[in-house]
């Protein structure tokens, strides 16, 4: 740390404006620990706080709580948080303030989530890799990086390796931006939980159990997830057997799935690149939970589908009743599955060049075994669709 | 880290047991309003050369159901400015502090002779701006004690009121890992003193705090002790303990608000308070286990599984615990097997 910045900085008191803003440089080395998580406090509105390169050996959680901060490392490669040896904290770093930019770092071997945001508003990921370097493991943290209770949040050119449940997770959110990032190897390679206006577009997710899922909980404080696009994704062999520890929603993803949208509203797929997914390429599911929660919607409405170049899915469906519906379909499940939820009034549009099938299962209630399936009638791409999202131009220029 | 000496615990303050107040130190109200935090605690003049020695400007006041910390012993002291006073919130007793209070609390094991050995002491800061939280650490010859915001952990052994021995790494929180506990709304906030939950060493110690209280006009029910069959039922006294345990971020203004699990003494409905509610960020914390609270299946319960265990990536509460409370847990095991079952 540079001792006369300090000086100045406590000189002028915390009340500081932007323009005195500071860089704290901080190395590795043996008290890394205790010399970051120092700057990380210490750091005022405005400030960078400067990770030089090489191994960071962590022996806690770290945490950001002030506003208009910048992380920065000298790359995803170089510079390396290394949580193997973390002792306590349910995250790597949690960061709890506005206007927070994360770019150029990595995160490694987190005891539970990698990089946790929370009512952290215009926060930014950028440049990032988050890692469980030993591969899929359930023994992994939960979430690589989590931004939740956020408005205004953006994930750009962040890789997310190995979660046990979700490689980039955005939970009860607002104006959501997720592009040019890779999930591999994680349980859902990329999940919008609860969550209110998103783009997921130009990521690739392969090898994840699941590879984009849109989905939206009973009990939280906030639920009815809407208003999302999945486009220009490539979504590509995620085969890995799920490793989720039981009783996490996503312990229930069958390996194989694509893109899997559950009890959402005003969903749009199109554009991506999906294929070599065992059991699906796109499904469309209610929650079929017992849930005790009056607010809860757990149908999904208004899903559109279109413009999808489909690979091959299906032969392996690791889900209740698809091997049987695969041999009578002539070997393969298909390529786009919708469970039936809420009845006609509530199917989606799908208007791929593939074999859509419905379970029929209107009833959440209903007993699987009593599926009825029928084929889905291609529909045509909707005529209004959802505009694009747009960011606060300080976030856009961060990236730039 | 440089001061983190494994020794630290054995050579630590030597302070008897009930901290005895000879105290000519005077408190400084710059100190506690200043926009720069104090480099050591002396500079505040809340203790008189140790961590034995309050000022006699403080109160002391202990709690009924108080938060496990590793099993810890705890001084606590609140002190007003002159002709401060405090305020008390009719609904549950929180008490409404003054520009210019703190809230001091010292955190020790005893020793052999048993005698308190203080490890740290945690002050809270009213200043016109709000509250803020400073972690600061008892050198070695227990003579002051250092801001240190970024934290540490110390090495203790103690052995526990049942007997059992225990080699833990104390974590003495940072900064900001304090205000994550203290954080309603994302502001700093007080947690302990609510007059329903508070004690007080002598009769004098209360009526000394009772001087500088306005208010509640209806008398603060006093809260069920965790530990304490006679004082409440075992629901109360399970309720109690979470509310003191978990509460504080697991309330719809905490932390832990994302979770949709709620222990802040408030009725948000069963789903809500744990009962069958399905993990939803728990990730390994699920332990392969469905339900937060499974009714008559302690064994079965995730809240269960979470707070026996000292993986960081697992445990709850996620701050300030490195070693089970084994004590709690048989108190929240036995309401849960007590709880009715819904179905087979």
């Amino acid at each position: 740390m540079k001792i006369a910045l300090l000086v100045t900085a406590a000189l002028l008191g915390s009340t500081a404006p932007a323009v005195y803003a500071k860089t704290i440089q901080v190395n590795i080395g043996a008290d890394a620990q205790e010399k970051l998580q120092e700057a990380l406090i210490t750091a005022e509105p405005g400030d960078i706080v400067q990770l030089g390169e090489g191994k960071f050996i962590l022996t806690d959680g770290l945490s950001l709580d002030v506003n208009k901060v910048t992380v920065k490392g000298a790359g995803a490669k170089s510079t390396i948080l290394d949580f193997t040896g973390q002792q306590g904290a349910g995250e790597g770093l949690l960061i709890t303030s506005d206007d927070v930019v994360l770019r150029d770092f990595a995160v490694e071997n987190s005891k539970g989530d990698g990089i946790k945001s929370k009512g952290a508003d215009r926060i930014v990921y950028h440049n990032l890799r988050v890692e469980w370097t030993g591969g899929p493991k359930e023994t992994n943290g939960a979430y690589g990086v989590y931004p939740v209770d956020s408005s205004d949040v953006l994930i750009d050119s962040v890789i997310v390796r190995g979660a046990s449940d979700a490689g980039i997770y955005v939970g009860q959110s607002r104006n959501i931006i997720v592009r040019n990032s890779v999930a591999i190897e994680n349980v859902a390679g990329i999940e919008i939980e609860n969550s209110f206006n998103a783009d997921v577009h130009d990521n690739v997710a392969i090898k994840n159990t699941g590879g984009i899922l849109v989905f939206d909980l009973p009990n939280l404080l906030q639920m009815g997830g809407h208003n999302v696009r999945v486009f220009e994704n490539v979504i590509i062999d995620n085969m890995t057997p799920n490793f989720a520890p039981k009783g996490n929603i996503v312990g229930n993803v069958p390996t194989g799935t694509g893109v899997m949208v559950m009890a959402n509203r005003n969903v749009e797929v199109f554009d991506n690149v999906i294929g070599e997914n065992g059991t699906s390429n796109v499904m469309i599911v209610g929650y079929r939970f017992p849930y005790n929660d009056k607010n809860y919607n757990p149908v999904p409405s208004n899903i559109a589908v279109w413009d999808n170049q489909h690979m091959r899915a299906g032969w392996a469906p690791k889900i209740s009743g698809g091997a049987e519906v695969a041999a009578a379909m002539g070997g393969s499940f298909p390529s786009i599955f919708w469970d039936g939820s809420g009845g006609a009034a509530n199917a989606p549009v799908i208007a791929d060049n593939v074999m859509a099938l419905s379970f029929g299962l209107s009833d959440l209630a209903a007993d699987p075994n009593t599926a009825k399936t029928a084929p889905m009638a291609r529909g045509v791409k909707p005529a209004n669709t959802l505009p694009a999202i747009k960011l606060p131009d300080t976030m856009e220029a961060a990236v730039k | 880290m440089r001061l983190l000496l494994p020794a630290l615990a054995l050579l630590g303050a030597a302070a008897s047991l009930s901290a005895t107040r000879s105290g000519s130190a005077s408190v400084s109200q710059d100190a506690i309003l200043s926009s720069v935090a104090p480099a050591t605690l002396s500079a505040f003049g809340f203790f008189d050369g140790d961590a034995a020695h309050p000022s006699a400007e403080l109160i002391p006041y202990k709690l009924g159901t108080p938060l496990f910390s590793d099993y810890s012993e705890k001084q606590r002291f609140i002190y007003l400015p002159q002709n401060g006073m405090l305020k008390a919130e009719e609904s549950d007793g929180r008490l409404d502090f003054p520009v210019g209070s703190a809230i001091v609390k010292s955190f020790g094991y005893p020793s052999e002779t048993g005698a308190l050995k203080v490890i740290e002491t945690r002050v809270l800061l009213r200043k016109a701006t709000g509250w803020v939280a400073l972690p600061y650490i008892w050198r070695a010859d227990g003579k002051d004690a250092d801001l240190r915001v970024g934290g540490a952990r110390v090495a203790v052994h103690f052995k526990t009121s049942s007997g059992a021995i225990k080699d833990i790494n104390y974590g003495v929180p940072n900064k900001n890992q304090c205000k994550q506990c203290h954080s309603v709304n994302g502001e700093t906030m007080p947690i302990g003193p609510r007059l329903g939950n508070m004690a007080f060493p002598t009769k004098n110690d209360e009526k000394r705090l009772f001087a500088r209280l306005f208010g509640p006009n209806t008398p603060v029910m006093k809260w069920t002790k965790w530990d304490d069959p006679k004082s409440g039922s075992l629901n109360q006294r399970a309720t109690s303990y979470l509310q003191i345990n978990c509460g504080h971020c697991h309330s719809p203004a905490g932390s832990a608000s994302n979770s949709g699990l709620f222990f802040d003494g408030k009725d948000h409905g069963p789903a809500n308070a744990g009962i069958n509610k399905r993990p939803v960020a728990a990730g390994r914390g699920s332990g392969n286990l469905d339900f937060v609270i499974a009714p008559g299946y302690p064994e079965q319960s995730i809240l269960i599984y979470r707070l026996k265990s000292l993986d960081p990536g697992i445990s709850m509460p996620e701050l300030g615990r490195t070693t089970a409370h084994d004590e709690g847990i048989k108190l929240l095991e036995e309401w849960i097997a007590s709880m009715k079952v819904d179905k087979p």
